[in-house]
């Protein structure tokens, strides 16, 4: 084997010499294979944009045709479960059975697209929309009574929907100013079992006007919200004695639910959810830590 | 800058020169040898040491169980949470190279290295075959393929083949009980991934070490590029006494033999090198310092009947002292010095630390995960509720109970939200499984935690039988003001 003096290019920089040894073939094979590569990739593969769309490639593969594909693997893997689902009494679904996690996984998703937007992603409620978390239930927290309140909705147009109206004491002049101002005072004391002048989420009132409302309540209030105040399930009359004020509990607040009502509605989603996903929503809702 | 003419009209491109190195004896060879069998023995049998694990999972001493995410070694079993004793390992590993690359040069390259290992493996086989490197250059040579060429080749390519087939086979054997999945990959029932990993394996042994050999190492490999960072006078490198070997020459009667270096020019170095050079040209990327040329040229100064050493390790800094006469440095004199002290007190440190958190790991692990959508739930009578998901990890072979409790506010109460929906705070979790509990942690109206922006409080875990238990620190979030 002799030893061959290897070229330099000629370029030096302190002394340092850029040797120009030759490449090795194979590395120019592998180049040349590269680009016979990508041209094949090419016409194999979706590649060169058009203006609407780009080159299928001759062996036909999509991405969405894979995801349509496997949705559908998916679908038909679940069916059996699905159909369980979907028949199912939600009162007979016994948790920890397969039915009851492939409903709380399913309902998970259906809350995300269906629910979230007005009970918030996390369930937690707004103004006005019930947070789902706690244990306190409009119309009642049961599996079977929320998977009733989903299905039909509250105060819709459907027959079926959850109904119930309270009167406008004082828009449509039902009770006087004064009389207001004492059903208020009663109502805000209700949460208040101290009885010193501030309600449970720290709202504050006059005792002395409280006192004098007990006679309104009972004649306008006590029908719905029950003599004691703490509400009625079956007409979805709030309980007064509690912390949770689906629109706040300060005096102002209460004021103007008394003076104007409320109306808070709910779409019936059995029209537009399969009962499967009704019922796994329901699942869902019940099993978030307030489900009773 | 300086310019010299231009150069004459050259190829772009160059074949691969092939190399055919000579058998050579002695020391160094030896322990490659030694090396060779200890590194390929541990890598080809491991997986076939057994270790009783129970009925639910293979008896092997090495598993890696990717479908259950689990390693086991022996006693020590390893979940995907605990990927930090790899990352570990990793360093200790990347460590390790430094200190032995600072100390000795590019040992990992010519003793440990795989690519070497079986390179080494492959041109043994192929010497048993083709005979030494004389016997291997003429059948090269040789442009008629004779019946004799022909067995010869086909013999060798088989033989490489089923080398690589071993490699590919005990590589998959790491990921299976390898005694069933032998069974499994002759009678053809295994897993399409095992004959695929065993394919790729296969090809790949046997290209990069018996096809592209060196090409590897100079053109594939990035170490020889990083190694430079790491070495540095001191480091022992193998290299030539030049001073001591030039002018070199045949030695012949009467010609002016006190005026000739040691040097014979035998060839010898350049024949045994499996990268091809010539170690006389000094210090070059291609050297993996593999010694044999020390064998060979030892071999050969003992034949004449002068001193070994020719070609030698030594450091940088013996050159100078070596010409001007002095001793050189002893060698453990170019082994601790300062640099490599601190790689090895970095590397033991590592170590120790893996030691330790392996030491004192529980077989109950914890995490804790706030629900923060929303941050809390006010409850009707006024009581603030944070929601946690609890994963709770059983690394045990059977199903324990688990207590979950908490401290650091007297208030605070758990509950745990069971399968069944039912509340409480114990759970079961089976053995060797991970289990998510929803825990909720609630403050009494009023309280202080209750009322406050934050509450510090430790969440702990508890097996009553094994009396184990585990904490993890969160906090508590109340109303604010």
């Amino acid at each position: 084997m002799s030893k061959k003096e290897v070229e330099t290019t000629g370029h030096s920089w302190d002394g340092i010499e850029e040797l120009n040894n030759p490449l090795p073939r194979w590395w120019l094979l592998v180049w040349y294979a590269c680009i016979l590569w990508g041209i094949a990739y090419t016409v194999a593969m979706p590649a060169w944009p058009g203006i609407k769309s780009a080159t299928a490639g001759v062996l036909g593969w999509s991405t969405r045709a894979e995801v349509a594909e496997k949705i559908a693997s998916f679908e038909e893997m679940n069916a059996a479960v699905n159909a369980e689902l979907a028949a199912a009494d939600v009162t007979m679904i016994k948790p920890g059975s397969d039915v009851h996690s492939y409903g709380v996984n399913m309902g998970a998703a259906v809350f995300r697209a269906n629910c979230s937007q007005c009970h918030g992603s996390g369930a937690a409620g707004n103004f006005g929309y019930p947070n789902l978390l706690d244990n306190d239930w409009l119309w009642g927290g049961t599996i079977d009574e929320v998977a009733y309140t989903i299905q039909h909705g509250v105060r819709n147009e459907t027959d079926e929907a959850r109904y119930s109206e309270m009167p406008k004491f004082g828009a449509d002049e039902l009770l006087t100013d004064e009389e207001i101002d004492q059903a208020v005072a009663f109502a805000m004391s209700l949460s208040d079992p101290e009885g010193d002048g501030t309600n449970l989420v720290g709202g504050t009132y006059d005792v002395e006007l409280a006192a004098a409302g007990a006679e309104v309540f009972e004649y306008n209030c006590a029908s719905c919200h029950g003599e004691d105040g703490t509400g009625d399930i079956y007409q979805g009359a709030p309980d007064l004695t509690d912390a949770i004020w689906l629109y706040g509990g300060d005096h102002d607040t209460v004021y103007d639910t008394v003076f104007n009502a409320r109306f808070g509605v709910m779409p019936a989603w059995g029209q537009r959810l399969t009962q499967a996903e009704v019922n796994a929503a329901a699942l869902y809702v019940h099993q978030l830590g307030g489900g009773q | 800058m300086s310019s010299t003419d231009t150069p004459p009209e050259e190829k772009l491109y160059a074949s691969r020169e092939p190399i055919f190195p000579r058998r050579v004896k002695g020391k160094f060879r030896n322990l490659k040898w030694i090396i060779m069998a200890v590194t390929l023995g541990i890598y080809y049998l491991s997986p076939w040491i057994r270790w009783d694990r129970g009925p639910e999972l293979p008896d092997q001493a090495i598993l890696i169980d990717l479908a259950n995410r689990r390693f086991f070694f022996f006693w020590i079993e390893i979940w995907p949470h605990e990927f930090y004793f790899i990352a570990g390992l990793l360093i200790m590993a990347g460590l390790g190279l430094f200190l032995f690359t600072s100390a000795a040069g590019r040992v990992w390259c010519g003793y440990a290295c795989p690519q070497t290992v079986w390179t080494d493996l492959f041109i043994l086989v192929e010497r048993w075959i083709e005979g030494d490197r004389n016997a291997r250059l003429r059948l090269h040579r040789q442009k008629k393929w004779d019946m004799r060429k022909i067995r010869l080749r086909a013999i060798k390519y088989l033989s490489w083949v089923l080398i690589g087939l071993a490699t590919g086979g005990a590589w998959v054997f790491y990921f299976a009980d390898a005694p069933t999945l032998l069974v499994d990959l002759v009678t053809g029932h295994a897993h399409p991934a095992a004959y695929l990993t065993l394919g790729i394996l296969t090809a790949t042994t046997v290209f990069f070490g018996a096809i592209a050999r060196e090409q590897i190492c100079i053109y594939a490999c990035p170490w020889p590029r990083i190694q430079a960072a790491m070495m540095d006078e001191d480091t022992l490198v193998v290299a030539y006494r030049h001073w001591r070997g030039e002018p070199r020459g045949k030695h012949r009667k009467g010609a002016n033999a006190a005026e000739m270096g040691d040097c014979i020019d035998c060839m010898a170095c350049v024949n045994v090198c499996p990268m091809g050079i010539d170690i006389r040209d000094g210090q070059q990327l291609e050297c993996i310092t593999c010694a044999l040329c020390i064998d060979a040229c030892d071999e050969m100064m003992d034949k004449i009947g002068k001193p070994r050493g020719l070609i030698d390790y030594m450091a940088l800094t013996d050159e100078p002292r070596e010409i001007s006469g002095q001793e050189p440095k002893p060698v453990w004199k170019h082994i601790f010095r300062p640099r490599t002290i601190l790689y090895t007190v970095l590397w033991s440190s590592v170590g120790f630390a893996l030691l330790f958190a392996l030491f004192i790991r529980s077989d109950i692990d914890m995490t804790v995960a706030p629900v923060r959508n929303p941050t809390y739930v006010l409850q009707s009578d006024g009581a603030i509720r944070n929601i946690y998901d609890l994963r709770l990890r059983n690394k045990h072979g059977e199903k324990r109970e688990f207590r979950v409790s908490v401290s650091g506010d007297d208030t605070l109460t758990v509950t745990l939200q069971g399968a069944d929906n039912t509340l409480g705070d114990t759970i079961a979790v089976n053995a060797d499984e991970m289990r998510i509990v929803r825990a909720y942690v609630e403050a009494p109206a009023g309280s202080k935690a209750a009322t406050s922006d934050r509450t510090d409080f430790t969440f702990w875990v508890e097996d009553g039988v094994a009396n184990e238990r585990v904490s993890v620190d969160t906090v508590f979030n109340g109303k604010g003001q």
